[in-house]
């Protein structure tokens, strides 16, 4: 019987097994305060600043899997059964700097240095993700790590000429060795935890986590925690019993059955972007802008959902698209409309021993035009102001059907039904649009706040109606920012 | 003394791009900042507990809960500060902690140490705190309305621009603003005081002013300054925000250490940093200019505001180095410009990178901008127009002569190569088409005046001992916070003992080694310490000159440093070898350094005089494409040419010219301070203020170093200061977007839009631009 009630990693090459750790303690913190490990840094403790970047690798059908991740939001347990690889891991036994390091200083990639172990990180795990060198690539790569002082041209020439040198590392060499020590770690599938303070579960089965649920009803569900991990770092907010899913794997798969996209709810974004865009290609921009790489790999589609923020950028998509959430509990399984799940402010109709399992999202049909548009102060890595997303089918140049969706707009991700109303049936011409203009100021009535003013969001949402029927009415052809400035 | 030739070949060091003396140390995390220094035992941890309300009177705060929240150990609170209660930099009016009453949402009211982080942060909850709520002041318009100031306003002031105005040809008036800036440093403010045997301390601190800190805390705490040591060996950032507004911390700090005996570690986490610390000043400008048909400026009319805050910092120096540089580049022979330093219920501002002149760029360049758009002219002929001159209209409005005005060749060169008015026209062409992308472009110059405004800080000293083994220790009063003044001043000390630059060792900054000195600021750090540790270099170097001479019976002139050797006529010894004889000889190998700026004047009645030793140059063209119906936008190509004179080190100089212009493009574009109807800051960290990422930097970003540079007057190396500079040459970018916006107008009305330009603003004034009907 394995022991269920540690967690076992690799720090680097070596074994830790860790009984008696509060759950919710930050990999950052324990690096930090436990290891004395102080390569890591802590820059904003949000996961925005990319200072504290690690990462994770894990054993994938016998390969190793390198992921960068913000260590101060991200909860030790996390790493049970994983490689947790750091700055301090990188030289090799010789003393040799690893070619990121070595490009970092070749480049002058570092001024104050702070930032510099942070984007070491995110390098690293760009060493092992086979990122191309074009500009675009390299700035999705690095959108998660913020420097002051460069203005990040020689971190991207490093990035260039750590990537055109390309060649195994001294972790490639030593990969057969680590998925050895990881398998000798003799992780259990599942974990419990159970300290005085805190519970923590991690089941590795549906079945499993139901019947925690089923016992204990009001506990916090957790995947990536890029959210919940603030309610720790910023509101020190304590939380009795959390239940981790991100080791269920049956909540990893994504399919197609029955004309839907079937998306289990713990896919990180990472892992479900691919598949989606390739569906929907509008979504791969608005991928690319969701948080950065290093949240991308700890967050979830579920998570995005199921906490049911006004501003998280799926929301709109699924409701536009007509969704489906499929919700379970210890009794059984209900289907529920995206658009239903959102009640009001921080109200969604998760009841008590429920979870989300499953997202449905229909496959795209005959004339259908989708295009979501996100609009945020920063390209990379900000959190919407505005965020529309359309969904509309022509025949003949007439508008057959048509679901809008916004967030930023409301209290919630909301529909625009009046401006739906105004659109069906009606030619795209200059005067739909006017139409629709006015009627989405029926629709909504947005708040003023450091995201936006209420008349700006108005008008900006007015004018993404007009952008959509500019480009699919083909008189524009959308923006491709990286090729249109080149 | 400096000036007398000494026998040592080209530079080896000097002059070579040679990386940070920290790279290696950075890039695997083995450079430790405040927060890394290994804890010693028994160590606390503090917690501030800020003020929520941004103007009151607070009747009453019972902190007895607090007190004895579990891992306690002290509450820290004006009423038992044993000495003076401030930490301003200037006239006393920065409470360390609040004392009867708050003038900011941020401000610190008390602090806890405890036994951990968690416990100090969770006992500040505990407090009850009353207040009496006052109206407050939040907008430079209300402190301008209820005449609120920190200090009395000042004017520069020449000839009649009254008059000028009047009779000028043409007349334009318009105003123009700026918001603040947030430092955001990577690693936020931090300190950590150390209790030594009697009564003691030493105090570990990010900070960019040692010896002001040293000052503070003695007087907090009633010591005198030799009890108290401040040291850094490096900051994670600092921009001009850590040269006052790491005080507060540190003092706090030392107040705990003191009260309990034991060491105590105050870092404060991103949220209370944001709001609890100063920042870049916002500015409102109005304006009115008269000028001739060629786009001359016969006379300009120039007021200013500056949100200062809650106190006076740092205001005074950073609103005159404002009117200072209200001229930039350009001759401006009827003049008067007058600033306001307004009083305002939110956090003091503070010195940033640019310290005023930022600002007041981003005025006269929109102000020339007007005049190309009013004239139907490319704003490049009008800048170039009322650019200083060689030999007449060559003195600055405060009249000091501008001796080596180099921006007519730089303009030049980089209009040719950026290709600028080719891709000018290609523009414009593009623009009268039907797409949704607008494009625009723009030049503008820069010219900053290097030298504390400040007069007295023009100064530093240094300290540098020879080991008998021939490594050197080379210490000096200014900070490292990543902008490369360590591996700078061991390149001029390596080179002047002709030593590998591997014998130089940095050694962290330190009070008790090299006393009484001026923040490392206003981009004169290398200036001055570079002068400082030379010439402690060359006080050894000439002794160890006298001990060869002697010992191989020579002239002193013949003997020769070259390469870690020392040739003495027919004689050669190590460097090393030379050393020990020196110890042999009873000839010390330890000197300090001295050096002050010379040639600085400056008479603050009259606002006259020469308070800069020399200008610094440089000169940028930005081009942005925005998207008409969103306000989003790019900036797709920028191409800079900065003088740095000659270069101390290219490798470095280029990485401040690139990061301070991506720096004030932050300022202006993406970076949005947002204070609610209360007063309290909503924007205070990564998640809801947005530096700029490295999306934001075009993949065409062509940035030289201006080849033909070097300063007229001697300072070291005949380089130029590099910190600030660049960073005004961001007004490129604001001035691009402008352009792309009043293409609307066909180029007849110049957009009014204020700093910063996000996509919301840009939208509001592409609608303000069509709705306008030209």
């Amino acid at each position: 019987m394995q022991d269920r009630q540690s967690i076992r990693f690799l720090l680097g090459s070596e074994t830790r097994v860790l009984t008696d750790i509060l759950p919710t303690t930050t990999v950052l913190e324990y690096l930090r305060k436990v290891e004395r490990m102080t390569g890591t840094k802590e820059g904003c403790a949000e996961g925005d600043c990319g200072a504290c970047t690690v990462v994770i690798a894990e054993d994938v059908n016998g390969k190793l899997r390198y992921k960068a991740c913000n260590s101060c939001i991200m909860f030790v347990p996390f790493l049970h059964g994983k490689q947790l690889i750091t700055v301090e891991h990188l030289k090799d036994r010789n003393e040799q700097l690893h070619p990121v390091q070595q490009a970092m200083v070749d480049q002058h990639g570092s001024q104050c240095g702070f930032c510099t172990p942070g984007f070491v990180m995110s390098l690293f795990g760009m060493y092992h993700n086979g990122c191309d060198t074009s500009r675009a690539a390299i700035d999705d790569a690095l959108a998660g790590n913020l420097c002051r002082c460069t203005g990040y041209a020689p971190i991207v020439r490093a990035a260039r000429q750590a990537l055109h040198g390309h060649r195994p590392d001294q972790f490639d060499h030593r990969e057969k060795q680590t998925l050895r020590s990881l398998s000798d770690l003799d992780a259990a599938p599942s974990v419990h935890l159970d300290m005085s303070q805190q519970s923590y579960h991690a089941p590795a089965t549906v079945k499993e986590l139901k019947q925690i649920l089923k016992e204990n009803p009001e506990s916090r569900i957790v995947a990536g925690a890029t959210d919940v991990g603030l309610w720790v770092t910023k509101e020190r907010r304590h939380l009795d019993c959390v239940i981790s899913v991100s080791d269920i794997q049956e909540l990893q798969s994504i399919s197609i059955e029955k004309e839907m996209i079937r998306i289990g709810s713990a896919m990180t974004i990472t892992d479900a972007m691919d598949t989606l865009s390739l569906y929907y290609p509008s979504l791969d921009e608005l991928f690319r802008r969701y948080g950065s790489v290093q949240v991308r790999n700890q967050a979830t589609i579920g998570g995005n959902v199921a906490n049911g923020s006004p501003i998280g950028d799926s929301l709109p998509v699924l409701i536009a698209l007509d969704a489906k959430l499929i919700i379970s509990c210890a009794a059984g399984s209900r289907t529920l409309p995206a658009e239903d799940y959102f009640i009001d402010y921080g109200r969604q109709d998760l009841r008590p021993g429920e979870f989300l399992e499953r997202i449905d999202l229909p496959l795209p049909v005959e004339g259908q035009h989708f295009r979501v548009y996100k609009l945020s102060k920063r390209f990379h890595q900000d959190i919407s102001a505005v965020c529309g997303a359309f969904s509309v089918t022509l025949n003949a140049g007439i508008i057959q059907t048509v679901r809008i969706s916004f967030g930023g707009m409301a209290a919630t991700p909301r529909r625009a039904f009046h401006c739906e109303e105004a659109l069906i049936g009606s030619p795209i011409s200059g005067d739909v649009i006017d139409r629709g203009r006015q009627a989405l100021q029926r629709d909504f009535t947005p708040i003023t706040d450091f995201r936006g003013n209420s008349d700006y969001r108005t008008r900006v949402a007015g004018n993404l109606l007009e952008k959509l029927f500019d480009e699919i009415s083909g008189h524009e052809r959308p923006i491709v920012w990286e090729a249109d400035c080149a | 003394m400096l000036d007398r030739p000494t026998k040592s070949l080209l530079p080896a060091s000097v002059h070579k791009p040679i990386a940070h003396d920290s790279a290696e140390r950075h890039v695997t995390g083995e450079a430790v900042y405040i927060d890394d220094i290994p804890e010693p035992r028994n160590l606390l941890h503090i917690w501030p507990a800020l003020s929520p309300h941004a103007a009151a009177r607070v009747t009453s705060m019972d902190t007895r809960r607090v007190g004895s929240a579990p891992g306690v150990v002290a509450v820290l609170d004006a009423s038992i500060v044993p000495g003076k209660n401030d930490c301003s930099p200037t006239i006393g009016d920065d409470p360390v902690f609040a004392e009867g009453r708050v003038d900011f949402a941020g401000q610190v009211l008390f602090a806890v140490a405890a036994e951990s982080e968690l416990q100090a942060r969770l006992a500040c909850l505990e407090s009850v705190v009353e207040y009496e709520l006052e109206e407050p002041v939040l907008t430079i318009e209300q402190a301008l309305e209820r005449e609120s100031f920190v200090l009395p306003s000042a004017t520069i002031r020449r000839g009649e621009p009254e008059r000028a105005i009047q009779d000028a040809p043409h007349q334009l008036e318009g105003t123009v603003r700026n918001g603040g800036q947030d430092h955001f440093y990577l690693e936020g403010q931090a300190a950590m005081a150390i209790p030594r045997e009697g009564g003691d301390m030493v105090i570990y601190c990010s900070t960019q002013h040692p010896s002001e800190i040293q000052l503070l805390i003695s007087k907090l705490l009633n010591k005198k300054l030799h009890s108290i040591i401040v040291e850094v060996r490096r900051m994670g950032g600092a921009f001009g925000g850590k040269e006052s507004q790491a005080s507060q911390w540190a003092c706090i700090a030392a107040m705990a250490a003191e009260r309990t005996g034991r060491p105590a570690k105050i870092r404060l986490d991103r949220d209370v940093d944001m709001l609890a610390t100063g920042k870049r000043h916002d500015f409102s400008f109005r304006y009115r200019v008269g000028f001739g048909d060629d786009g001359t400026i016969h006379g300009l009319i120039v007021e200013m505001a500056s949100k200062c805050g809650y106190s006076a910092d740092l205001s005074k120096p950073i609103n005159d180095r404002a009117l200072l540089s209200i001229d930039n580049a350009y001759y401006l022979e009827n003049v008067v410009a007058t600033t306001h330093l307004c009083r305002t219920n939110s956090v003091s501002n503070t010195a940033f990178r640019g310290f005023g002149a930022p600002q007041a760029v981003l005025c006269i360049e929109r102000i020339i901008d007007e005049i190309g758009c009013h004239l139907g002219k490319d704003p490049l002929q009008v800048r170039q127009r009322n650019y200083y001159g060689k030999r007449t209209r060559n003195i600055t409005p405060y009249g000091m002569k501008v001796s080596d005005f180099v921006l007519n060749e730089m303009t030049v060169e980089l209009v040719e190569s950026s290709d600028y008015h080719a891709r000018r026209q290609r523009i414009r062409q593009l623009n009268q088409g039907e797409s949704n992308l607008l494009r625009g472009i723009a030049l503008t110059p820069a010219k900053f005046g290097v030298s504390f405004t400040m007069s007295y800080f023009n100064q530093a000293g240094a300290l540098v001992h020879v080991y008998t083994d021939g490594s050197i220790h080379l210490n000096h009063g200014g900070t490292e916070m990543g902008q490369g003044l360590f591996i700078k001043v061991a390149q001029v000390v390596a080179d002047e003992f002709s030593v590998p630059l591997e014998w130089v060792k940095l050694a962290e900054t330190n009070t008790s080694r090299v006393p009484n000195t001026s923040a490392t600021a206003a981009s004169s750090g290398s200036d001055l310490n570079s002068m400082a540790a030379k010439a402690a270099a060359r006080t050894i170097k000439n002794r160890l000159i006298g001990v060869a001479a002697k010992a191989f019976g020579v002239e002193k002139d013949e003997v020769i440093f070259l390469n870690g050797s020392v040739i003495a006529g027919r004689s050669s010894v190590s460097f090393q070898k030379l050393a020990k004889m020196a110890q042999v000889a009873c000839v010390s190998l330890s000197s300090t350094g001295y050096y002050k700026t010379p040639k600085i004047t400056w008479d603050p009645k009259t606002m006259t005089g020469h308070p800069f030793y020399y200008f610094a140059y440089g000169v940028a063209v930005s081009e942005v494409a925005i998207d008409r119906l969103t306000g989003e936008y790019r900036i797709t190509r920028v191409d800079i040419l900065h003088d740095a004179g000659r270069s101390l080190n290219p490798a470095v100089d280029l990485g401040q010219i690139e990061g301070g212009f991506v720096q004030g493009t932050g300022w202006l574009t993406s970076e949005e301070l947002w204070w609610d109807d209360n007063g309290v800051l909503k924007t205070h960290a990564p998640s809801t203020y947005k530096i700029p990422a490295s999306g934001d930097v075009p993949e065409a970003f062509n940035v030289k170093i201006w080849e033909r540079g070097r300063n007229v007057e001697q300072t070291i190396y005949r380089s130029k200061a590099v910190g600030e500079p660049p960073l005004l040459l961001a007004v490129s970018v604001f001035s691009a977007i402008t352009d792309a916006v009043s293409s609307l107008s066909d180029y007849k009305r110049w957009s009014a839009i204020d700093a910063p330009a996000t996509p919301e603003r840009v939208l509001m004034a592409i609608n303000e631009m069509r709705s306008s009907g030209v």
